[in-house]
């Protein structure tokens, strides 16, 4: 099946030859950063962890789409979104890749990264994370790729990959949740210190991971001549609205016990993050930007006519995007950090090549995305007949 | 090199235990088995060179009582000697603030005590700058998350340690310290440690590690007490006062830190976050 990756238009090649140009560029910066060391970034003693981190927390988010298109298909016998169950499982490949590439050139010491599995350590939640996200990863491929096979030779998928179906759904839950663990049993860090990460973690997935699988069907629809189908765009857009909508409620939530209780520990980093703290803030319009566009993207979606119009639920899809990117990709990580455990304050932006890094890891999942999209598309036009 | 940082300090934590089990591995290592245990699992059972079991410095869990108001005015002995004899590089020679590397310093009350700051706080405290380190938590919230056991509390004495040989550098130790007590190799440090002025007792350390306050474990197997509190010490004799800084076994009940806190009113940093610090400080 993976020779239909190497037949394509010119465009495929073109979009294929922009990412690999990126990929190499950040490569390059890459080797320098194994070189130099993680100095090259904008990281601190204070603000240990930064860009990198941020885009693996926003992408295990992202890799929710296949459980939101799983789930209703497999246990509710949704039948519309049987069309576009490999769509969501292959860009949650995508995203889980990028995951654990973003863990990689995050390590200070990358080729000791086996120790990890050397030297197992049940105790830490890091460990959790690599055994659910390289599992999720492996569910997703397996899955993705028996059930397109089957759908080539034009049969129903084999009896025995149900379980495997079935054991994802929960597998899914658990990446988000083992993530939010990560940070939210931390004594120190008051900001991550809260039994609603978890939830918000999965409210932020559930809707930043629908959002862009629908940007991809549009994609998809325009590039190909496989059509994800209306209904299937008009469902996922309900899902991004609920799960929009309550992702501000779990953070308005926060807002309530950290505002309300007045525990000045809680507050500092909020005050850092909205308002600036000490003077230092240069994450204020960042965050309010993400708020205003998840509320314009709130407005948008829970509008009947808006959200059925497919140019409005695009653009409220874009915002969503973009305002949970901000939200958990940068706010979430580095505003714990800030002010640190002594109440000072040391703040954080990323530097060229820190950023090129980071581009060339996105690129790196999006020619994933693209050549297994690839595959899926050319099968589907292929059994389609077209 | 047959042994490596790790073993050495697991060895010289148990090394009563090794000379008990010395002539037991002795058989082992004969024929009466009809094979030979390998010399990698051997050698743990046997001395290490360079260290004799009694010259060491023991404890059930080692302790540190900081007495602020006997820190003489502007002295940074203890600050200096650590990061001399660790070869920590001197943050003004890098490139970057953000690279720094401190095991041992000095900040204000309101930021050693959050909790606890307020306006009308007694004027000396204002001023004094109160020495911080690494706490040796009984409960180390920074081993609890290390993926690979690279960081750990040694069972002995309560020494949470560090294997530089292990650390992958995910920083997650430092995220979880909730005193800021850890530092990450963002570069290579060995670049502003000059040749002629690195101590070659103690490694020097390769870029993307963390590292921070050992409590002179390297000392204390040589029946040495830390270097700060030696240096401290000395400084504080010569101003005529008693040291800011008192070292000894927490289990102990005629210890000196054990006396100094029977006799004063201490504070820990963060109690309430139940990590169980071992750093005390009399104000």
């Amino acid at each position: 099946m993976l020779e239909k990756a190497f037949l394509g238009e010119r465009k495929y090649w073109i979009w294929l030859a922009c990412l690999l140009g990126i990929m190499g560029l950040g490569f390059i910066m890459w080797l320098w950063q194994f070189r130099v060391g993680l100095g090259i970034t904008g990281m601190s003693r204070d603000v240990s962890w930064g860009f990198y981190i941020g885009q693996f927390t926003y992408l295990v988010g992202v890799a929710a789409a296949g459980v939101m298109v799983v789930l209703p298909y497999y246990l509710h016998h949704y039948k519309a979104f049987g069309r576009i169950t490999i769509l969501a499982e292959f860009m949650a490949v995508g995203a889980v890749s990028m995951c654990l590439l973003f863990i990689l050139v995050d390590l200070g010491n990358p080729v000791r990264a086996l120790n990890v599995l050397l030297h197992p350590t049940p105790n830490s939640v890091l460990f959790w994370d690599m055994i659910v996200l390289n599992g999720y990863l492996f569910l997703n491929i397996f899955i993705g790729w028996n059930v397109l096979t089957a759908e080539r030779k034009g049969a129903p998928p084999p009896n025995w990959i149900k379980p495997f179906i079935y054991i994802s759904i929960p597998w899914a839950i658990s990446i988000h949740t083992v993530t939010a663990y990560l940070y939210a049993g931390l004594p120190g860090r008051h900001f991550w210190l809260t039994a609603i990460m978890a939830p918000r973690f999965l409210a932020s997935a559930f809707c930043a991971g629908p959002a862009i699988l629908i940007l991809l069907c549009l994609i998809v629809r325009k590039t190909t001549k496989f059509d994800p189908g209306k209904e299937q765009i008009q469902t996922l857009g309900s899902i991004v609205t609920y799960a929009l909508i309550l992702n501000v409620f779990f953070f308005v939530c926060e807002l309530f016990t950290v505002f309300y209780s007045q525990i000045p520990g809680h507050m500092d980093h909020f005050h850092y993050l909205f308002f600036g703290h000490e003077g230092h803030g240069n994450l204020i319009s960042l965050m309010w930007l993400a708020f205003v566009l998840m509320t314009a993207a709130i407005i948008l979606l829970v509008i009947p006519a808006c959200r059925r119009n497919e140019g409005i639920l695009t653009v409220a899809c874009v915002l969503t995007a973009i305002g949970t990117w901000i939200d958990k990709g940068f706010g979430l990580v580095v505003g714990g950090f800030v002010p640190n455990p002594l109440h000072e304050i040391t703040e954080y932006w990323p530097t060229v090549p820190e950023a090129l890094i980071t581009l060339a890891v996105w690129s790196t999942g999006f020619l994933i995305i693209t050549v297994l999209y690839k595959v899926a598309t050319s099968v589907k036009e292929e059994v389609g007949g077209v | 090199m047959g042994m490596n940082r790790r073993k050495f300090l697991k060895i010289a934590g148990t090394s009563t235990l090794a000379s008990a089990v010395k002539p037991a591995a002795d058989a082992l290592a004969g024929e009466k088995l009809g094979f030979t245990i390998p010399e990698t699992l051997l050698h743990l059972f046997h001395k290490p060179t360079g260290f004799t079991p009694g010259e060491a410095l023991t404890a059930k869990r080692w302790a540190m009582v900081v007495n602020v108001k006997n820190c003489p005015e502007g002295c940074k002995a203890c600050t200096e000697v650590c990061h001399k004899v660790h070869n920590v590089p001197d943050a003004a020679k890098m490139e970057s603030p953000r690279h720094e590397i401190k095991w041992i310093w000095h900040a204000k009350y309101d930021h050693v005590f959050p909790g606890q700051k307020h306006k009308h706080i007694e004027e000396a405290l204002k001023k004094i700058p109160f020495v911080v380190l690494c706490n040796h938590c009984e409960n180390p919230a920074c081993v609890r998350v290390c993926p690979t056991k690279a960081t750990f509390k040694r069972k002995d004495d309560g020494v949470v340690l560090m294997d530089m040989h292990r650390c992958i550098g995910c920083r997650f130790c430092m995220a979880a310290c909730p005193f800021g007590a850890r530092s990450f190799n963002w570069v290579d440090p060995r670049r502003f440690i000059k040749e002629e002025e690195q101590n070659r007792e103690f490694p020097t350390r390769m870029k993307g590690v963390v590292e921070k306050c050992n409590f002179c474990a390297e000392r204390l197997a040589k029946g040495q007490i830390p270097a700060c509190v030696e240096t401290c010490r000395e400084a504080t004799k010569k101003k005529g006062k008693e040291p800011a800084l008192v070292f000894g076994d927490l289990e102990d009940p005629d210890s000196e830190v054990r006396q100094l806190l029977r006799s004063h009113y201490s504070l820990r940093r963060k109690p309430e976050l139940g990590t169980n610090p071992n750093v005390y400080y009399i104000v």
